[in-house]
């Protein structure tokens, strides 16, 4: 049985729904990542789990228990909260421990407790520093060194990085990942950042409006989105009409100048759907002319207008010449780098 | 180039100058209607009075020595802050509970009863006070007659003219500054801070004591600050609770300065409960200022 267990979850606001249906099962140890735009729901279920909201319907199960009746006091779970929440009259080592203290662990041993939070996140002499007088990168460090220290059954994380700005997200985000797997604690986080989510989970949950739209490792949700939402949220995505030719021998998938074999079980009109890097410059296929031609340092982006809607391609910067802009080019990709969707169909 | 020099330290001049003489109107109205009758109410404090021959403009400490050595202005004074400390104490401990209801209350009660709490402060303090004189005043006293026709008190619960009543009365006057005091500090507060020390294991009143308390303290402080200065230098709800029998520092100076018409010695008590005043709020201000300098800026 899963370690963390959510059993069709749903939290409804007067008549507004929230989440719905919202069933996962999280393995001990593993990290989760919640993923999805504001409003859709994710930090709604973190609150359900940390016990200050009530689910409408549904269960929640840690260990085999049940959760929903125990008090968030009780639930013994580590929580960072997007605004770090920290205990503003108190120094860091008050602050981390705080929840120490509240289970009545002794004086000589809570003292060593901090001081090794403390030393884990990388904060070693600032025991004595009001919050006040720390960096807001110090700050979520005390804030995960005061959730981990009371050894919680479950972190939960919400959107612990987003106020912090983009080169101390990166290194927060792998310092997060190896204090995460040395400890082994078992993760959930909340973003709306799908490189961090990507970076950090060993499985995400993509969420729009209340509802789970993927589940799964991060390769697989950018590799094989299961629905146009993700993806469009996880990266840039291209989106192409085409049509199943039945009258060719053998059945052809056609888009544009752009065929290959149809494959099997589909027919009449369907979405091609293709990450931009994995579009080549080649002799023969769908045409199009470059509209702009973007440098990156690392790689090309180009935007182009092809027979079937404007595209956007990523080629990287390997010395290669790239063609400029105005030039008519041919777009090829192979047949396992698309997912295929029938068109107005759900999926 | 010297014409140059000239226009660059002229305009530097005129750069300087331009601040003051855009607060002159300001500076002229605080002069004019603030720093001139102070000193010239700390002057009168030094002038000779009789009760033929009115005031002399001359400079005696008669006045500072009536003060100093007549027991009844050591009591009247004493009196004043006793009522204006019990006062705050009471807005103190009824009112940092009301911010924090009110602040946890959702969006339309929340208004609601903030408008409550700050109505009557568009009433007059007189008005607010007869109430309580109504309530309470003697034998026909609301109150008084419906507690004693219920047969639960004999005589009728003293309150007019006495320090209870004062208390009572200048603490329900001053209680918005309290509440409004707080509720300032308590909108610093992360409204996430409560749930952070929950999922760390604390009880709910643990929370208020250990997390919330602390945090709401300097709102408290300032809040005496206002209600204290305010109580200690209120002038209409002693005089209509207290009366003549029961003076505080600002009813006798009133008294002296209209009925006795000894200004000399009304602006000695004026002047003197100014300087009390100004020494407690500053000295409580920078003790306040430095125990919580680490913790809040």
């Amino acid at each position: 049985m899963a370690f963390l267990e959510l059993d069709r979850v749903g939290k409804q606001f007067g008549s507004q729904t929230v989440v719905e249906d919202f069933s996962l099962a999280v393995e001990r140890g593993e990290f989760i990542s919640f993923l999805g735009p504001s409003g859709c729901g994710k930090t709604t279920t973190l609150q359900m789990i940390a016990g200050f909201l009530e689910p409408s319907r549904g269960a929640i199960r840690l260990d085999g228990r049940d959760l929903t009746k125990v008090h968030p006091a009780k639930r013994g779970l580590g929580i960072v909260f997007q605004s770090y929440a920290l205990f503003p009259h108190m120094t860091a080592a008050e602050n981390v421990a705080f929840g120490l203290e509240m289970r009545g662990v002794k004086r000589e041993d809570r003292a060593k407790r901090v001081s090794a939070a403390l030393v884990m996140v990388g904060l070693a002499g600032f025991e004595e520093r009001y919050p006040r007088r720390m960096s807001g990168g110090q700050q979520q460090r005390v804030a995960l060194a005061r959730a981990l220290v009371i050894q919680p059954s479950v972190l939960l994380l919400d959107e612990p990085l987003s106020n912090l700005d983009a080169k101390l997200r990166e290194d927060m985000q792998i310092e997060l990942r190896q204090i995460q797997r040395t400890i082994g604690t078992t993760t959930i986080l909340v973003t709306h950042d799908q490189n961090e989510a990507m970076s950090l989970s060993d499985r995400i949950v993509v969420m729009s409006q209340g509802k789970i739209e993927q589940i799964g490792t991060p390769q697989q949700t950018y590799e094989r989105p299961a629905s146009a939402f993700v993806s469009q949220f996880l990266g840039k995505t291209n989106d192409f009409a085409a049509t199943i030719d039945r009258t060719a021998q053998p059945a052809r998938l056609v888009a544009g100048s752009w065929h290959a074999p149809a494959p099997a079980g589909v027919s009449g009109a369907v979405t091609i759907s293709l990450r931009p890097e994995r579009i080549s410059f080649a002799d023969a296929g769908l045409a199009a002319k470059i509209i702009t031609r973007i440098f990156q340092g690392n790689h090309w982006l180009f935007q182009c207008e092809t027979e079937c809607g404007p595209a956007i391609v990523i080629r990287q910067n390997d010395g290669t010449p790239q063609p400029t802009e105005g030039e008519a080019v041919r777009l090829a990709w192979r047949v396992e780098d698309m997912s295929l969707r029938t068109s107005g169909g759900a999926a | 180039m010297t014409a140059a020099t000239d226009a660059s330290t002229q305009a530097a001049s005129s750069e300087t100058r331009a601040p003051w003489a855009l607060t002159l109107p300001a500076l002229m109205l605080f002069v004019g209607v603030l720093v001139i009758p102070l000193l010239m109410t700390v002057m009168l404090s030094f002038h000779d009075w009789g009760q033929y021959k009115g005031i002399e403009p001359v400079f005696i400490l008669k006045n500072w020595q009536e003060i100093a050595s007549d027991p009844y202005y050591a009591e009247m004074f004493w009196r004043t802050f006793r009522i204006a400390l019990l006062a705050t104490l009471i807005t103190a401990v009824l009112g940092a509970p009301e911010a924090y209801i009110l602040n946890r209350m959702s969006g339309r009660w929340k208004g609601i009863f903030l408008l409550l709490i700050l109505g009557p402060l568009l009433i007059s303090v007189v008005a607010r006070t007869l109430g309580w004189a109504l309530l309470f005043g003697g034998n026909n006293g609301l109150v008084n007659k419906l507690l004693m026709s219920l047969g639960l008190i004999r005589a009728p619960l003293p309150f007019m003219f006495t320090e209870t009543g004062m208390v009572v009365a200048l603490a329900h006057v001053m209680m918005p500054f309290m509440v409004l005091s707080v509720w300032a500090a308590l909108q610093r507060v992360d409204p996430q801070i409560e749930n952070a020390a929950m999922s760390l294991g604390a009880g709910a009143f643990t929370i208020i004591r250990r997390i919330i308390l602390p945090q709401i303290i300097p709102g408290v402080l300032s809040g005496a600050i206002i209600v204290f200065s305010l109580s200690a230098s209120a002038f209409a709800t002693p005089a209509i609770i207290g009366g003549r029998r029961l003076k505080v520092a600002a009813t006798l100076a009133y008294d002296e300065f209209l009925n006795t018409l000894n200004w000399p010695l009304g602006a000695a008590v004026a002047v003197l409960l100014l300087l009390a005043l100004v020494l407690i709020v500053v000295g409580s201000n920078a003790l306040i200022e430095r125990r919580y300098a680490e913790v809040f800026r």
